[in-house]
């Protein structure tokens, strides 16, 4: 039983930089992707205008009867999607991890361009290993 | 030469998300805060050290990192020709770049040296500007 379906990462202009399935029931495809990651961009900062109560940062979980959305943003403005099946537990901590992955094996390539696309194996391990490790 | 040397500032543009992935602060209230946790845990992960902040100027806008161990000096004497060097100034690029990540716009330069005799090694901060919002456009824009 597969709990994690997708990894989306998205730069701080709304870009998408990164999408990886864990299994085969999720599909989406690169363009869908890409636009779901703009709009949810700009929902994002919407949903923080929206807020009654200033500090807001933004929608962080959207739960549909199939799915859960969720959504992490970063101090610096990255955003990690992560789309999983409903009643996953642990998903900020399995979040927080990514974002260590990202830290260690992305920004830490010397190929790898700020804000460009994610093309980095290191991480394609690390990432996967962490989710195959949430998942038991 | 000092321009050159200012390249700190792409790693700090990077190093900032590690520090945040891996010290799980949460966001700071006011630059004075910001300051302390430089002072304290990022100089602690990433040099094995901490610093003291002091001499804030009145406004707070300005202040000094202090310290006196520093592994970037270690076994470091500089020839007499370079002696306008300004051999840790790529630690003020990686503070300047890790302060603009998250909208911190700030100015940072050497103002004491050991390898020139100081007592201490001493950096100042100023802040020139920060912007508060994530999203810092009108509605008419």
């Amino acid at each position: 039983m597969v709990s994690i379906y997708t990894l989306y990462v998205v730069n701080k202009s709304g870009g998408l930089i990164y999408s990886r399935d864990f299994t085969s029931v999720a599909k989406v495809d690169l363009n869908d992707a890409l636009r779901l990651a703009s709009i949810w961009h700009s929902m994002h900062a919407i949903s923080s205008q929206l807020s009654p109560v200033p500090g807001c940062t933004g929608v962080e979980l959207l739960e549909a009867d199939t799915f859960t959305l969720h959504c992490f943003q970063t101090l610096t403005g990255t955003k990690f999607l992560l789309v999983v099946e409903p009643n996953t537990p642990y998903v900020p901590a399995l979040l927080q991890r990514i974002y260590e992955v990202y830290s260690d094996y992305v920004l830490k390539n010397p190929f790898y361009e700020v804000e460009q696309v994610i093309k980095c194996e290191l991480f394609d391990e690390h990432l996967e290993l962490a989710v195959r490790r949430h998942n038991v | 030469m000092h321009k050159t040397l200012c390249r700190g500032y792409n790693i700090g543009i990077r190093l900032i998300d590690e520090f945040l992935a891996k010290s799980k602060v949460s966001r700071c209230g006011s630059f004075r805060e910001t300051v302390d946790i430089i002072a304290k845990q990022a100089f602690l992960m990433f040099l094995n050290m901490q610093c003291t902040v002091s001499k804030w100027t009145q406004d707070g806008s300005e202040c000094s990192l202090i310290f006196t161990d520093n592994p970037l000096t270690e076994f470091v004497e500089l020839p007499s020709e370079f002696q306008e060097l300004q051999y840790c100034n790529i630690l003020c690029g990686v503070i300047r770049g890790a302060l603009e990540m998250i909208n911190m716009d700030v100015d940072v330069r050497i103002v004491g040296d050991m390898l020139k005799g100081d007592e201490v090694h001493e950096m100042r901060l100023r802040l020139k500007e920060q912007k508060n919002e994530d999203f810092p456009y009108k509605d008419d824009e």
